[in-house]
Parts: C-alpha cells; sequence; structure tokens
C-alpha cells in the first residue's frame, strides 16, 4: 500500500521550544489513524504543518508525494478544525456551495452531501441557528466534499451527543473505505479505541507511540487481568493461594498477569474444576497505554 | 477550477453576508440621509456665487464623504481576517485551493460593490433633490459622476488598509480599535499635523514645495482635492482654489489610484503572514 500522508523527521520550533522534535509518520491509503496527546503535545500544531498553515523548521512532509501547502497538496486534503464556526448569515447549503467552488467541485453534489450528513432539513436554516451537533456535521459534510485522499480531523466529536458521534464515526469509515487516508486528533479515548486501525501518541512535541492497539500492548508489557468468581467462599481462598492472585470482594480473585502468560494461568485454572464458577479476562485498555506512554514515567 | 471561479464564490457569499446581516441596507441609509441633509443645509451661498445648486451640493458631500467613506469602508474591513481567524474559520478556507490574494480580492469585489451601491443611491438622491431644487448643468452634472467614482475609489482604498489592519491584529476586537486608530489618522490628524506645519512654517520652502505633495499623499486629502480642482465652480464653492491650483493636475488621482492597489499588496503581505 502506498502511503498517502508522510512526515519525516518534522521539527518545528515556537519561541526555543520544540514544539515537533522529530516526527516520523506515515498514514497509508484507507488507514484512520489516531493522534492522541495532551493539550499542547503538538496535536493542532502537527496538523497545521500538514496542512502547510505553518512553516517547518525541519523534516519534511509529503502528501501524495507533494509539499504540503502547494496546490496539488490542497486539493488532495479536507481538514475539520476543532470547533469550525461558520459566518452565521449563511445557511449551510450556501456555506458548502461556496466551499465547493473552491475545491472545484460542482454545486451539484451538495444536496447529496447535506442529506449524507443529516442536514438536508435544516440547509437553508441560517448557520445561527444551528445546534453544536448540526455545524459539526456542517464541518463534516465539507470534509467530504470532492472525495479528499487525505482527512484531517482535530477533535471531531468534542461536545457531540452519542448518536451524532456515532454517525459522525459511521461516515468516517464510510470514507477510510473509499480510500481516503484518516488522521483524527482525539481525546475521546473510547471511541478511538474502537473505531481506528492505529494509535500515535504525542508527548511533549515527540512521537511516544504508533502502532496498532494490540502490539502498543504487548510493547509496553501492561499486565492482563483475569477476575475469577469461585462457586464458594472457601475456595476463593484456595484459588487465591494457588494462583497469587489477590481476593476481592466477597467470592472474586484479581489475577494480574503479562499477556504472555495469560494461557499458562488458565491451565492453572482449569485444573482447579468447578471451584471456578466464571473468569473475565480484560486485556489492557487504551487508556491505560495512553497512561503509560504518555506519562511522566518514561 | 481557476481563480476567477474561486474569487466569485467568496465574493458572491461575502455579499450575501452584508444583504443578510443589513449592512448593505444600513449603510446605504446613512449616506442617503447624510448627503441629503448635507446638500439641503448648504444651499445658502448659490446666488452670491454664481453657480448652481448641485455644485453646492457636490462640494458639501465632498466634504461629508473624506468622513463618511474611509469610515464606511474600514467598518466592512476590518474584520475580514481576524474575524475568520477568531471564529476557527480561516483555516479551514486555507485548506482549500485558494491563494491568500484570492481570498482577500474575493472579498474585496463585495465589499468595495457594497460601498459603491451606498455611494451611488446616497449621491445620487441627494444630487437628484439638488437639481429638483435648483438646476444643474453639464459642467456640475459631470462633478456628481466625479463624486461618485472618487468616492468608490476612496473606499477601495480604506477598504484594503482595513485588511491590512485585520492581518496585523491578533484578534477583532484589536482590529477594530486599529481601524478607529487609522480613521483618525488619516482623516483628522494629518490635516491637523498639516496645518500647524504651515503655520509654523509661515511663507517658507515646506509651505510652497512638499506641502502639496505631502497633502496629496493621504488618499482621504487627494480625494478632496481632485473633487475641487476637477471643476472650478466646486473649487470656488468650496473655497479652495488655492490648494488645488499648486500641483499638476495628475497628482491628485494618481495618489487616489496607487492606494487602493498598495493598500492591497500591503494587506496581502501581512495576510501571507498569518498562521490560523
Amino acid at each position: 500500500m502506498t502511503a498517502t500522508l508522510t512526515c519525516s523527521g518534522v521539527v518545528k520550533i515556537r519561541s526555543g521550544a520544540r514544539v515537533l522534535d522529530g516526527i516520523s509518520l506515515s498514514v497509508a491509503e484507507g488507514a484512520r489513524v489516531a493522534l492522541l496527546g495532551h493539550n499542547g503535545a503538538g496535536k493542532s500544531t502537527l496538523i497545521k504543518a500538514i496542512l502547510g498553515l505553518t512553516r517547518l523548521d525541519g523534516g519534511e512532509i509529503a502528501i501524495c508525494g507533494h509539499a504540503p501547502g502547494t496546490g496539488p497538496a490542497r486539493a488532495a486534503v479536507a481538514y475539520l478544525p476543532e470547533a469550525v464556526a461558520f459566518q452565521g448569515a449563511l445557511t449551510g447549503r450556501e456555506v458548502l456551495r461556496m466551499l465547493a467552488a473552491l475545491s472545484g467541485e460542482g454545486r451539484a453534489e451538495t444536496g447529496a452531501l447535506l442529506e449524507r450528513v443529516g442536514l438536508s432539513k435544516a440547509a437553508d436554516r441560517r448557520i445561527a441557528t444551528y445546534s453544536k451537533g448540526m455545524r459539526q456535521r456542517l464541518g463534516l459534510a465539507q470534509v467530504l466534499l470532492g472525495r479528499p485522499q487525505l482527512a484531517l480531523l482535530d477533535e471531531p466529536t468534542s461536545g457531540l451527543d452519542p448518536v451524532s458521534r456515532h454517525d459522525l464515526y459511521r461516515i468516517i469509515d464510510d470514507l477510510a473505505a473509499h480510500g481516503t487516508a484518516v488522521l483524527i486528533a482525539s481525546h475521546a479515548l473510547t471511541e478511538v479505541e474502537a473505531r481506528t486501525d492505529r494509535i500515535a501518541i504525542l508527548r511533549d512535541g515527540r512521537l511516544v507511540a504508533d502502532d496498532t492497539l494490540p502490539a502498543l500492548a504487548r510493547a509496553a508489557g501492561l499486565p492482563i487481568v483475569m477476575r475469577v468468581r469461585a462457586d464458594a467462599r472457601e475456595n476463593a481462598d484456595r484459588i487465591a493461594a494457588a494462583t497469587g492472585g489477590a481476593r476481592v470482594n466477597g467470592t472474586s480473585v484479581e489475577i494480574r498477569c503479562p499477556a504472555e502468560d495469560k494461557m499458562q494461568a488458565l491451565h492453572h485454572l482449569s485444573g482447579l474444576g468447578p471451584a471456578v464458577a466464571d473468569i473475565d479476562i480484560t486485556p489492557p485498555g487504551l487508556e491505560d497505554l495512553y497512561c503509560h506512554y504518555s506519562g511522566d514515567h518514561i | 477550477m481557476s481563480a476567477p471561479t474561486r474569487i466569485r464564490a467568496i465574493a458572491r457569499a461575502e455579499a450575501l453576508v452584508l444583504r443578510r446581516n443589513r449592512w448593505l441596507f444600513v449603510a446605504t441609509g446613512i449616506m442617503v440621509v447624510f448627503a441629503v441633509a448635507l446638500s439641503l443645509a448648504g444651499s445658502a451661498p448659490t446666488g452670491t456665487l454664481g453657480v448652481d445648486k448641485l455644485t453646492v451640493s457636490v462640494a458639501s458631500m465632498t466634504t461629508l464623504a473624506v468622513y463618511l467613506i474611509p469610515l464606511l469602508a474600514l467598518l466592512i474591513s476590518f474584520d475580514a481576517v481576524a474575524g475568520e481567524r477568531d471564529r476557527g474559520a480561516l483555516g479551514l478556507i486555507l485548506s482549500y485551493p485558494a491563494s491568500r490574494a484570492e481570498i482577500l480580492l474575493g472579498k474585496a469585489v463585495a465589499h468595495v460593490a457594497a460601498l459603491a451601491v451606498a455611494c451611488v443611491v446616497g449621491f445620487g438622491v441627494a444630487g437628484g433633490i439638488a437639481v429638483a431644487l435648483g438646476g444643474a448643468g453639464p459642467e456640475s452634472l459631470m462633478a456628481l459622476a466625479r463624486l461618485m467614482a472618487t468616492s468608490v475609489l476612496l473606499g477601495a482604498a480604506f477598504v484594503a488598509l482595513g485588511y491590512l489592519i485585520s492581518a496585523l491584529a491578533g484578534s477583532s476586537a484589536a482590529a477594530a480599535g486599529l481601524s478607529a486608530a487609522l480613521w483618525l489618522v488619516f482623516v483628522v490628524l494629518f490635516d491637523l499635523a498639516l496645518l500647524a506645519a504651515v503655520v509654523m512654517d509661515g511663507d517658507g520652502a515646506f509651505t510652497r514645495m512638499a506641502f502639496p505633495w505631502v497633502m496629496t499623499a493621504n488618499p482621504a486629502d487627494a480625494f478632496r482635492l481632485w473633487n475641487i480642482a476637477g471643476t472650478e465652480t466646486v473649487a470656488i464653492a468650496a473655497g479652495m482654489t488655492g490648494a488645488a491650483d499648486s500641483l499638476p493636475r495628475w497628482a491628485a488621482p494618481l495618489s487616489l489610484a496607487l492606494w487602493p492597489v498598495l493598500g492591497f499588496w500591503l494587506a496581502r503581505a501581512a495576510f501571507r503572514r498569518v498562521e490560523p
């Protein structure tokens, strides 16, 4: 697969501080990559650099082989800024038509796009009357204009209700399925966990993680958690003693072990026979991983 | 898609905004009210100067336009860049294949067109009333047409300066404050400073050689000079024959024609440095 976006060794210095410090990241055609990090970690700066809105102090960025900010690069990229507010005096349809003309698309497409993001009823109302979710839907409609090769979404779901979020991710999945490379900067870890193919974590301008969720979990060596319920209180004590787990409320035992020792632990448990009533296994979640990678201990 | 298409798309959206938020309606109303009031109030000296009513009216409206048109132009333009940035829409629009010059040009087309409507309607109504009350000749009709055309140029100059301020200012509020300062400098303080210099210099070298040129360098004064020097009778009505005579005829028109271009060029340079 060809990479739609390639960043290599990107450096941006702002008033003496390296806000981007040697970022190398690539997003392939049709891939959905989540870009995570604290406020001020450099997510928005990286997105602006990819858009060519800020000059680099080192490294290179290529969008389908073009430098950021050039005509072909701009034509290939779609961008949804965080909390965008369009001219309130215009209607959704008018704004979308203007943007369609800027991107070189005909106005024919705009009606279908408004329908696709669920705005067809509000299309001829002024944007000043729109709710936050409707404005974000309009923002998403302009991302879809002209089938971009790369979509950069900055906090696309902030402040949205669950239904709008679900719709938004459905459309993002659809975009990716048609070959658009999607980069989502986000704080909403649980959404991103389920909806992206790869996770990149920025910390103080450096890329500290860039892989799939299971691979990151393996590399981090975070334990998986098994919660075992015993059929009786005295058996719980026996299980805890046999597995080295910790007794928790009543008849349960919590066992933490590295991912590679999971099967061994299960064999052990099955050897205990009917004393084990139930087992829940929780792999490390994105939240744990995020804390691990973006925390201060590394 | 071509640059004219993109410029047109931006201009159309901006024009819609001006109509929706009643800016066009209010600005035209202000122009009509002030122009009519001034040209009716300035009716006294007609007989004594031996010029027709429209000539007097044009002289009064020229004085009005020097103050009002830069003000309207700055009001319409100061938010062009800073406002988009405050809303978070600037980054979005800059991610499209439209250059920054195209974005400014699109806005300028709509903004200058709106000012043109306000000027032509305002001066047209007032001029029409003057003609109905006291008649007009070919020369005074020509003066009215010149007033309308030069008003649009003056407006374009200050629209461009408004964009420059908008690109330089960090926020909408700062841009508004800077616009007020710019208006004060160009329209009021510049003339006061020149007056003070002339008074101190008496009939010295500055007064005779530099003063007319320095005055013409200000678009607001160039506008006044062009309209007054253009028609002898208007100059008589305005009592400004002396100043108008000491310069070549092309000086004021050149200044007024250059300012929109220079202002736009500066605005584009400032806009290029803006990081949304």
